[in-house]
């Protein structure tokens, strides 16, 4: 497979990033260094190109009942300029995707999909969307979108914005200019578990916003950061990534998304007999378990509890901020409370952890 | 980047240091910059024996880990455990305080087939 830039790939190679393969993008995996990206995020402010994430755009009379047939959350709760965290899912009850859903209005919806699976979402909504009263458009190529993530983010970007950031509760989002380019999104989102936002920009604009965003935030000290950076701080946040946490056969409720599956929700959803079926039948679950020690967990570790194979690693690091490793992994549920004892397999040598509930890191200072 | 000519070097981006029969092991300037930041040396026993071509010790990054190995067979002597703590030694000083292990070797015979400086920069060229 050919691989793709998105609109800013020359200016990472002229700020020094690194670049690598990624779900089927030449993205930087880092520029200065992943620990000082992954800091400065926690302490100021970093800029990520998320570009390569895919758009679905449907527009519509009927945009928001159509959509909701398709998701676990709720998307009629939601009023104009609120994004919302969804799974899609099968008529199994497996996660498509995990996306987020941002109402425009009552009749134009944006959904945010993951870069590996653009394609795979395109088809799922082509197949299964119900276009009666609504039309869907691949809008992937005409946006770039740029993550602006960090505790000094509100105040460098309301300068350079006429979206009143500093009003934006979590999960909000805006229309407007940024650095003089109209036709901008400015959410309140991230995937850090920092404060932050998330600008949707025209494609053709990328360049000039990314350097508009580098400048407005050199005060604060802002630098570009790389997937890398963008792991590690997802992870200490105990968010899921499609393709480790999350396949087309995990259920949400396995998965921890529980929150986000609304069973009785009017007009229902695909798989929602399979997941009312699937409800505390499942024999593994999602846990994140602190590790003692500085054996780092990798993707596919077998996990143990006395000596017995209970499950398996889908995603490890060691957490910058915390100074120790952490894991995400599927166990068997009689282990999956928090306080469990569990013992990682790291070629061969042992990685004890225990099970522990919520994020690993939380942000003191909130939105 | 720095390759001191006073080391020979492997395919696999190790250094030694040769001193009578101790050989000191570590990584090149160019495997720690491959890596990225060290956070975890997993250092072998004092008294543990290698034959030539064994993975020795461990060097993990927070991406990645690569295993280290020793181009000649021998007995762990020393183990840098200063590294305990401050891994990112590796990557400031890879060919001084960021030294892996020490091993005394019966045979340095493998060690006359390892580049000098010069054809190794030529190999990572």
């Amino acid at each position: 497979m050919e691989l793709r830039r998105t609109p800013l790939y020359d200016e990472h190679v002229a700020l020094g990033g690194r670049i690598v393969p990624f779900a089927g993008w030449e993205l930087p995996v880092q520029y200065s260094g992943l620990i000082p990206e992954h800091t400065k995020v926690r302490t100021a402010l970093g800029l990520f190109d998320v570009s390569h994430m895919g758009e679905l755009r449907v527009r519509g009379a009927g945009a928001v009942a159509a959509v909701n047939k398709l998701v676990t959350n709720d998307v009629a709760s939601l009023v104009d300029g609120q994004a919302q965290y969804n799974g899609l899912t099968n008529e199994r009850g497996g996660l498509v995707d995990d996306v987020v859903v941002y109402r425009i209005a009552a009749d134009d919806v944006l959904v945010c999909v993951n870069a590996a699976n653009r394609d795979k979402d395109r088809a799922w909504f082509e197949a299964h969307l119900d276009t009666s009263d609504c039309s869907l458009v691949d809008e992937g190529d005409a946006w770039a979108q740029i993550a602006f993530q960090g505790p000094l983010a509100e105040r460098a970007l309301a300068p350079i914005t006429d979206v009143a950031v500093g009003g934006l509760a979590n999960y909000r989002f805006g229309l407007g200019s940024v650095a003089g380019v109209a036709g901008c999104i400015v959410a309140r989102t991230g995937y850090t578990g920092e404060d932050g936002f998330e600008v949707f920009c025209p494609a053709e604009h990328a360049v000039a916003v990314w350097r508009a965003l580098l400048t407005a935030g050199a005060e604060a000290g802002a630098v570009p950061c790389g997937l890398g950076a963008r792991d590690t701080l997802r992870l200490e946040a105990r968010y899921n990534l499609y393709g480790h946490e999350l396949s087309d056969e995990t259920s949400p409720w396995q998965a921890g998304l529980a929150w986000i599956t609304k069973l009785d929700k009017a007009g229902g959803f695909v798989g929602q007999d399979a997941l009312r079926a699937r409800r505390g039948n499942e024999a593994t679950r999602l846990v994140g378990v602190r590790i003692e020690g500085k054996r780092i967990p990798r993707d596919g570790m077998r996990v143990f509890a006395n000596s017995v194979d209970v499950g398996f690693v889908t995603s490890g690091t060691l957490a910058p901020t915390l100074g120790y490793p952490v894991a995400l992994a599927y166990v068997h549920r009689d282990h999956a409370a928090a306080g469990a004892s569990l013992v990682v397999d790291v070629r061969g040598k042992e990685a004890p952890g225990v099970v522990v509930n919520g994020p690993f890191y939380k942000r003191s200072h909130s939105a | 980047m720095e390759f001191p000519d006073r080391l020979k070097y492997t395919q696999h981006d190790e250094w030694i240091a040769i001193d009578g029969d101790v050989v000191t092991l570590g990584i090149t300037a160019f495997a720690q910059d491959a890596l990225g930041e060290i956070v975890h040396v997993e250092l072998p026993e004092v008294g543990a024996a290698f034959a030539a071509g064994a993975a020795v010790c461990e060097v993990e990054s927070v991406k990645a880990v690569a295993e280290v190995y020793t181009p000649v067979g021998g007995e762990i002597i020393a183990v840098n455990a200063d590294l305990d703590g401050s891994e990112d030694t590796v990557n400031a000083d890879p060919y001084g305080g960021g030294w892996l292990v020490k091993l005394r070797c019966a045979d340095l015979g493998p060690a006359a087939a390892l580049m000098d400086a010069a054809a190794y920069r030529a190999k990572i060229a």
